[in-house]
């Protein structure tokens, strides 16, 4: 039976003639314990898709059941990695992984909640880096104290938004491989977005292509039937990764999920008016200080 | 030695780094060139300023004789320093005498009630210098109270904030001179207690301060809500925080370092304000003494308006540099500020 469904789900942004479709016809169906990956070009749509699943955004039209219940808000059973870690950085290592489990666990003893909490600064290895504050970690460290954040809500359901996408290559590997073992350990359900199809193969049972947007829907999954634990050496001489590699890319590169010939951009300029902190700016002007070039819309050609 | 370096650095004692690297025996020539450099062409600025004032002091005759030069208003200086420890000596005296003739009193009379006397001189410069901190911290504080939480609730609620816009538009500039009539009356009205507690000038010169240093906390308290990472709105979504809970534990600390801009901008245009509310409440502070000085209008007291010139800027800068190392305390994203 299907823990997770997405049924002819679709999203846009903007109003009438300006209305821009993101997704349309999503339809996905995971079950517990499973480990998804969805694999796309940058901009295709998949933090969307992800925000959807999260409950931080409403499609449009569809429905998005967990265990048969709608996905109206977000929830902690729904714990989401984001890309950029979003770590708040007036707390330590251990106070932001409080911070979610006094929250979730709030009927617990307060013993309990910290052990919980050390328990899984332990899991990601970030034992000795406990009271250090997210900026003097480097980006792999505060992926792993986001990864370790989203794991002690104890959800139902793993989001992982292009988690690994801002760091290094070598930094990258090692966070699969300690991803991987993560998962073998906590047999959680996990939806991985990702643009690299290797860490794809890497990590998960079953791999989706999204075709490009705008309107980006899901291109045939491909089951990764290769026994676990995987090793990436060994992976790149595997008949089996190479195929599902190629069926992947040859999806993403043909007709079915390639980007269109021409397509609406959204351009934002590099920011060029300085923003003074002690200049009382006008509560006129709108909410946050805006960026030249903000809404700037343009038609490329694309090859 | 090195945490001392930071510690000065913090404060924004940054002219003293030098010296103390250089008793270090760090890259003396260095130093010594950033020694010339820091204190000795901001030295140079200032024996031009006290020429070109002698100068000026010198040639200008005003209708009670010349303008007093920068001798003259040291030894003014002086004098209020003396004339405030004449006067704490004294008040001392006065208590001692005062002691004495108690105790021969209840030897003579056991039975009687003494009653005591309070020194009835009158406030010294140094005394006026602390009611004016005193006003300001008072006026400050009320501001700070008010500006802080309705802030949060401007960047919080775009509803809100365009209800409070008009408002904050249209106060916003209006100069201390012409709240205090208002602030008078109001007080006059409504404070009438049995035992005050306060004085009716200082409670009015306060709220003055407070009404006109509002502005500025306000405007940055919201704008630091209002402009807070999505991101961690998104995790206080996803956590299911409450209300109250996301204030206190997302939306506070995240806006703080702007929060405290905003109080640092207050501070300053409270401490600018407060001169002239006391000049008019005739609240015993700084403002007062200077418009005293003015009415007794000889060469002497226009020493002592400068003198009390240069207090104020003093106390003013020192204020601010209070303000700013709260203001790094605060900052959680290592951004240094000035």
């Amino acid at each position: 039976m299907a823990f997770l469904k997405l049924t002819n789900v679709s999203k846009g942004y903007g109003l009438g003639a300006r209305r821009a479709s993101v997704l349309r016809g999503i339809n996905l169906s995971i079950v517990e314990g499973e480990f998804v990956a969805i694999v796309g070009y940058s901009g295709a749509g998949k933090t969307t898709l992800m925000s959807l699943i999260a409950g931080l955004q409403r499609p449009d039209e569809g429905r998005i059941t967990l265990r048969g219940d709608e996905v109206k808000e977000p929830s902690p059973e729904r714990a989401i990695v984001f890309q950029n870690y979003s770590l708040l950085p007036w707390l330590s290592v251990y106070e932001n992984i409080a911070l979610a489990v006094d929250e979730v666990f709030a009927d617990w003893p307060a013993s309990k909640r910290r052990e919980h909490a050390e328990k899984y600064i332990a899991m990601v290895n970030l034992t000795p880096a406990r009271d250090k504050k997210p900026r003097e970690l480097s980006g792999g460290m505060r992926q792993r104290v986001s990864v370790a954040r989203a794991l002690a809500m104890d959800p139902k359901i793993l989001l992982l938004d292009e988690p690994l996408s801002a760091l290094d290559a070598i930094t990258r590997a090692s966070l699969q491989d300690e991803i991987g073992r993560i998962w073998s350990e906590a047999r959680k359900t996990v939806v991985l977005i990702t643009n690299d199809v290797d860490e794809g193969i890497l990590l998960a049972d079953r791999i989706i292509p999204l075709s490009a947007g705008p309107g980006a829907t899901l291109g045939p999954e491909v089951r990764v039937e290769i026994e676990r634990p995987r090793d990436r050496t060994a992976l790149n001489h595997d008949p089996r990764f190479k195929k599902i590699r190629s069926e992947i890319i040859g999806y993403l590169l043909g007709p079915g999920g390639k980007p269109k010939v021409s397509s609406t951009r959204h351009l934002v300029l590099p920011d060029i008016e300085p923003e003074h902190l002690n200049r009382p700016p006008s509560l006129f002007a709108g909410h946050r200080p805006r960026r030249k070039g903000e809404e700037r819309h343009e038609t490329v050609e694309l090859p | 030695m090195g945490a001392l370096i930071k510690t000065c650095e913090n404060v924004g004692l940054n002219w003293a780094v030098p010296f103390l690297r250089l008793a270090r025996r760090e890259n003396p020539n260095e130093q010594i060139r950033q020694i010339l450099l820091n204190i000795g062409v901001p030295i140079l600025a200032i024996l031009i300023f006290l020429g070109g004032w002698s100068w000026v002091a010198a040639n200008v005759k005003v209708s009670f004789g010349s303008l007093p030069g920068p001798v003259a208003v040291w030894v003014q200086a002086k004098t209020l320093w003396a004339g405030h420890l004449a006067e704490r000596t004294k008040e001392a005296e006065f208590y001692k005498r005062q002691a004495v003739r108690k105790k021969e009193f209840l030897a003579q009379n056991p039975d009687g009630t003494w009653e005591e006397r309070k020194f009835a001189g009158s406030p010294t410069y140094i005394d006026q210098i602390f009611t004016s901190l005193k006003t300001v911290f008072t006026g400050f504080l009320i501001a700070a109270l008010i500006a802080v939480p309705l802030g949060i609730l401007c960047g919080l609620s775009k509803a809100f904030n365009l209800a409070m816009n008009p408002f904050i538009q249209v106060f916003k500039p209006v100069s201390p001179l012409a709240w205090l009539p208002i602030v008078m009356i109001m007080v006059t009205a409504l404070y009438k207690p049995k035992e005050p507690m306060f004085e009716k000038s200082f409670i009015t010169s306060a709220f003055t301060v407070a009404l006109c240093s509002l502005w500025p906390a306000l405007i940055n308290t919201s704008l630091g809500v209002a402009s807070i990472d999505n991101d961690y709105l998104n995790i206080a979504r996803v956590l299911k925080l409450g209300w109250w809970k996301k204030v206190r534990k997302i939306v506070i600390p995240s806006a703080l370092p702007l929060i405290f801009t905003g109080l640092r901008l207050s501070l300053g245009v409270g401490w600018m304000v407060l001169i002239a509310a006391e000049m008019l409440a005739q609240n015993p502070g700084l403002g007062k003494f200077v418009w005293d000085m003015f009415q007794n209008g000889s060469s002497e007291t226009l020493a002592q308006i400068m003198v009390a010139v240069f207090t104020i800027g003093f106390i003013g800068f020192a204020l601010d540099r209070l303000m700013m190392v709260l203001q790094r305390a605060v900052s959680f994203d290592g951004a240094t500020v000035r």
